[in-house]
């Protein structure tokens, strides 16, 4: 550091000649709680210390009491932006350790739900992006289209940010004719408002040099340091677990994965804007590929399950079968099979994988979240050091840390 | 087709492993696909190295690095499971290594994966393993004062007067302690 700085220090003095700063734990441009201690000369960022935690929920202890049904709730709160996407990313885990099948129209289905998810994360992330460098009507533009992602949701499942989707085999109902009018009109809709918004920022001469050069990683240091989803291909990286991995029936689509070449803001940016174009191809092409099922095929919703998946409540009352399942389902009293098992999918953050271990009980023996913002986070410092105050909160943002799922 | 160009298979895996550490290595299956195995702690860094290093294998991505315990498991309640994936190939792995609760431990594997820097620190902090050589091996998600490990089996999670919140009632057969 210049000793030039500071000449007001008398000699000798014991007074640091750098600021600390405490960003956080609830400074209202880290959008989520948890604390950057800095250590500023003037405007520079020297060193940045994290603390995590702050909203730690003991999910992994929580989970080892609870049947598998009971655990899909726990997901919602991991990254809370995109909760469909952990629920369902749990129940494919779920079924692969017991070895249940789904149909291909829930798997479409499940693919409508976690892009729809995908594009509710990204415009958040990427509106706030713009936000947070100064331009606020971008994220006013958008966040009409997540309002109306949220009532999609709520015709599906009766919530909107803890969602609680779907269930062990499938979903709990069939799509209603509204869920369908809104997915219609927001199909119909949302490309226009991505193209303002694109228009607004892509090309923009500040936005981009505020955001270029901004917070960069090498691919090599991005995949040291465990990097998944939109930051990692941002760095150049083509991995993509749908690809890689692929679950639900994501083989039978049609898309690319975008990547960028310097993993800074500004490329962060443009991969999550072409990934919400991807996402909504996607939906498209599921949505066709439903509507051209035909008979009984194109009326189902959950896989035939009967110890896992609950029974409709007509039969509950009225057949003795189903009120066993209702009542051994309920009490938690069903046995699943040994083993262990590593599922991932494709979260909006990057991979968010599920360790699960099963001795034969009723309840996990073991469950670990692999939580791509926890894992990410620690690049944090690397990525700011040196840089501007106000550069750190825009990688902040752009990083799309989710303090939920941070924390677990 | 050379083995070299054929795709990275669990048997090649197995094989080049077997090839470098003899029978040092042991319990390999294959739960649901995916090839584990258990090594001696004191050989985790080794295991680690040679699966990044090898250029076959080329394991250069840790995914996930987790702790169990299993307390009934004398001398060997602890494993800490590491996750690896080698991008190129597509092929993930998972190891073992098993340590006495007693003396907890296990090298870091933060030299190589920055990233093992967090994830070790979050496995110290609900099952204190002590990774030996980690630069900054405090808490992280729970409070600094907390003098216990959360996780470990020991600790119920529920109120211990409540008998319909026993094992029992979870398929285990009464208390686990």
């Amino acid at each position: 550091m210049s000793e030039v700085q500071n000449i007001l220090l008398p000699e000798g003095s014991i007074e640091k000649k750098t600021i600390t700063l405490n960003l956080g734990p609830t400074h209202p441009a880290t959008h989520g709680v948890f604390q950057n201690i800095l250590e500023m000369d003037g405007e520079r960022i020297k060193s940045s210390v994290s603390t995590v935690g702050y909203i730690h929920r003991a999910f992994e202890k929580l989970a080892e009491r609870r049947p598998l049904f009971q655990i899909t709730p726990i997901t919602d709160r991991l990254n809370y932006c995109s909760s469909p996407l952990n629920n369902i990313g749990w129940h494919l885990t779920a079924e692969k350790l017991l070895g249940i099948k789904t149909p291909k129209r829930v798997d479409y289905l499940r693919i409508i739900i976690m892009e729809l998810a995908r594009i509710a994360d990204h415009l958040i992330c990427n509106s706030i992006i713009g936000v947070d460098t100064g331009a606020f009507s971008g994220f006013v533009y958008l966040m009409e289209f997540r309002e109306l992602i949220y009532e999609i949701y709520e015709e599906i499942c009766g919530s909107r940010l803890t969602t609680n989707i779907g269930r062990i085999g499938g979903f709990e109902r069939n799509f209603s004719a509204t869920a369908w009018e809104k997915l219609d009109r927001f199909l119909k809709e949302y490309p226009a408002a991505l193209q303002e918004f694109e228009n607004l920022f892509t090309r923009n001469r500040i936005f981009m040099d505020r955001t270029i050069g901004c917070g960069p990683i090498s691919a090599e240091r991005a995949l040291n340091y465990g990097f998944t989803g939109p930051n990692l291909r941002a760095a150049g990286v083509d991995y993509d677990v749908r690809v890689h991995t692929p679950y639900s029936s994501y083989d039978d689509f049609d898309f690319i994965v975008p990547v960028g070449t310097t993993g800074d803001v500004y490329d962060r940016f443009l991969v999550r804007n072409v990934e919400m174009w991807q996402s909504l191809s996607l939906i498209e092409q599921a949505y066709q590929k439903i509507q051209n099922m035909k008979g009984e095929e194109a009326e189902v919703y959950h896989a035939n399950v009967p110890e896992y998946y609950l029974p409709k409540k007509e039969d509950v009352y009225t057949s003795m079968e189903a009120l066993i399942w209702h009542f051994k389902i309920i009490m938690g009293e069903i046995e699943m099979p040994k083993g262990e098992v590593y599922s991932s999918i494709e979260a909006a953050n990057g991979e968010l994988g599920f360790y699960f271990i099963s001795d034969g009980g009723r309840t996990p023996y073991r469950l670990h979240f692999r939580r791509p913002c926890f894992i990410y986070y620690q690049a944090f410092e690397e990525l700011v050091k040196g840089s501007m105050l106000s550069d750190a909160i825009v990688v902040m943002s752009s990083l799309n840390l989710i303090a939920g799922e941070l924390d677990a | 087709m050379s083995l070299e160009n054929m795709s990275l298979t669990n048997e090649i895996v197995q094989q080049k492993l077997a090839e470098k550490f003899g029978d040092q290595l042991g319990n390999f299956s294959e739960p649901y696909g995916m090839l584990t195995f258990e090594a001696p702690k004191e050989l985790n860094l080794k295991v680690l190295q040679f699966l990044y290093d090898d250029e076959t294998l080329k394991f250069r991505f840790l995914t996930d690095l987790q702790a169990v315990h299993y307390p009934n498991d004398k001398g060997r309640e602890l494993a800490v499971v590491y996750h690896l994936h080698n991008l190129v190939d597509n092929v993930r792995i998972r190891f073992k290594v098993f340590t006495d609760i007693n003396q907890p431990d296990v090298f870091t594997a933060t030299q190589l994966f920055a990233t093992a820097n967090w994830m070790e620190r979050e496995t110290y902090d609900f099952y204190g393993v002590n990774f030996v050589g980690h630069p900054n091996l405090k808490r992280i998600l729970n409070v600094d004062e907390m003098d216990y490990f959360p996780l470990r089996k020991e600790f119920p999670l529920e109120d211990q007067t409540r008998t319909d919140k026993d094992d029992e009632m979870f398929g285990r057969g009464g208390s686990i302690n």
